[in-house]
């Protein structure tokens, strides 16, 4: 298993009061995203969990996109991946982080 | 609470067959009613799989918790078919054992169990296998104390293995067409006894074998449901108001049950010659019933209906 931990400054914290939300199934090609509101309001920690080694500067991009577009301030995103491909990985935060506004 | 905001829910249009066990129990129980106990945020996770490279799952493939059906108080139990196949380790098992003794404490109207399993997760066999009987323990308890316990199948991965097991012990099974219930699975048999004695790859041979039509016309569910969330609940709240009585008549009654089926049809080479013994006019046509058709022709067949399994 590889353990990958980013964390990035937000300019502003994600809308929304929701405080946990969880999206996602730990399969094949799939993978499971917990979303915490847990951290400083311009704070964005992602932890992943991946059986698959060596993808760690996709895994960077994918998550420096995401955080750009969606200004996550304030959430601990934890992951456990069963080797989800880039854009599954990226549909699920946006899917996460709109469940985190609801 | 994590469980509660996950994406949902119409239970009219939400397929049983498609939905995550978080879906099924946020749409099947009454709105908003829905409480998780040892929800994802508390990260209780298999101790074993990092052991074998493995992912794991926050909620180890089994959600929890307490609920309302039509305002009544029920524990329930969902499996997560896509995780590990739903397969029993050892937190999954801790997790329904704990619920199920929870049961005689809190005295629920009923337990829900939403089977979707393939049996032992073999990474924690021995784990795995000491949950199945736990819980078979477990439902004994619950059901000596008054409390019915109801399986609901129509999963991805069916019920097979320690979960088949566990489902001959609920006091009512539900079953969709898409819910099939076995021990051994169709890859099982096929290895150990080859493809002349079971194709695992004849999805027709499968189903109408383990299938959940099957099952109903044998007698060895008591319900069958078309593949809706709203359909299922309609069937729980049915078997929670006619669930048998747990003694000792009615265990005797399931053992001459069991071995007059294995002197009627014991000699039966498929499924259809079973469902032509049992009185069904045109068995070929089974498979391809629709829900009132199929519920029209169970009604005509006796041994469908029985307190005994």
């Amino acid at each position: 298993m590889e353990s990958l931990t980013f964390r990035h400054t937000t300019q502003k914290p994600l809308p929304g009061s929701v405080p946990n939300a969880i999206t996602g199934v730990v399969a094949s090609g799939n993978l499971e995203i917990l979303l915490e509101r847990v951290l400083p309001p311009d704070a964005c920690e992602v932890a992943i969990e991946t059986p698959i080694a060596g993808y760690g500067p996709v895994w960077e991009a994918v998550v420096a996109d995401f955080v750009a577009r969606a200004q996550p301030g304030g959430l601990r995103i934890s992951i456990n991946d069963g080797g989800a491909r880039p854009d599954t990985v990226s549909l699920r935060l946006l899917q996460g982080a709109r469940l985190m506004e609801a | 609470m994590a469980g509660a905001h996950a994406a949902s829910t119409d239970p009219d249009a939400l397929s049983w067959y498609e939905a995550t066990a978080r879906q099924r129990v946020v749409a099947l129980a009454d709105p908003g009613s829905f409480q998780e106990f040892l929800p994802p945020t508390e990260r209780r996770m298999s101790p074993h799989l990092p052991l074998f490279d493995l992912p794991r799952a926050f909620d180890d493939g089994i959600v929890v918790g307490r609920a309302a059906l039509d305002g009544k108080p029920v524990l329930v139990a969902a499996q997560e078919g896509r995780f590990m196949g739903g397969a029993f380790g050892e937190i999954h098992g801790a997790k329904l054992v704990g619920l199920l003794r929870a049961a005689l404490t809190l005295k629920p109207a009923a337990v829900l169990i939403l089977f979707d399993t393939g049996g032992v997760r073999l990474q924690e066999a021995n784990a795995g296998e000491t949950a199945i009987a736990e819980t078979m323990r477990a439902i004994v308890d619950v059901r000596a104390a008054g409390i019915p316990v109801i399986g609901l199948i129509g999963g991805r991965a069916g019920c097979y293995g320690g979960g088949g097991l566990i489902a001959g012990t609920c006091s009512r099974l539900a079953v969709s067409e898409g819910g099939r219930i076995s021990v051994s699975g169709p890859e099982v048999i096929e290895t150990n006894k080859g493809a002349e004695e079971f194709d695992s790859r004849d999805r027709a041979l499968v189903w109408r074998t383990m299938g959940g039509k099957h099952r109903r016309l044998i007698g060895g569910a008591d319900a069958f449901c078309t593949d809706s969330v709203s359909a299922f609940r309609e069937a729980a709240l049915d078997l929670i108001g006619r669930a048998p009585a747990f003694d000792l008549a009615t265990l005797e009654a399931e053992q001459a049950r069991l071995e007059s089926r294995i002197a009627r049809f014991g000699d039966c080479r498929d499924a259809t010659e079973i469902w032509a013994r049992l009185g069904v006019n045109d068995s070929e046509a089974v498979p391809a019933m629709d829900t009132r058709a199929f519920d029209e022709t169970v009604s005509r067949v006796r041994e469908a209906d029985h307190d005994a399994r």
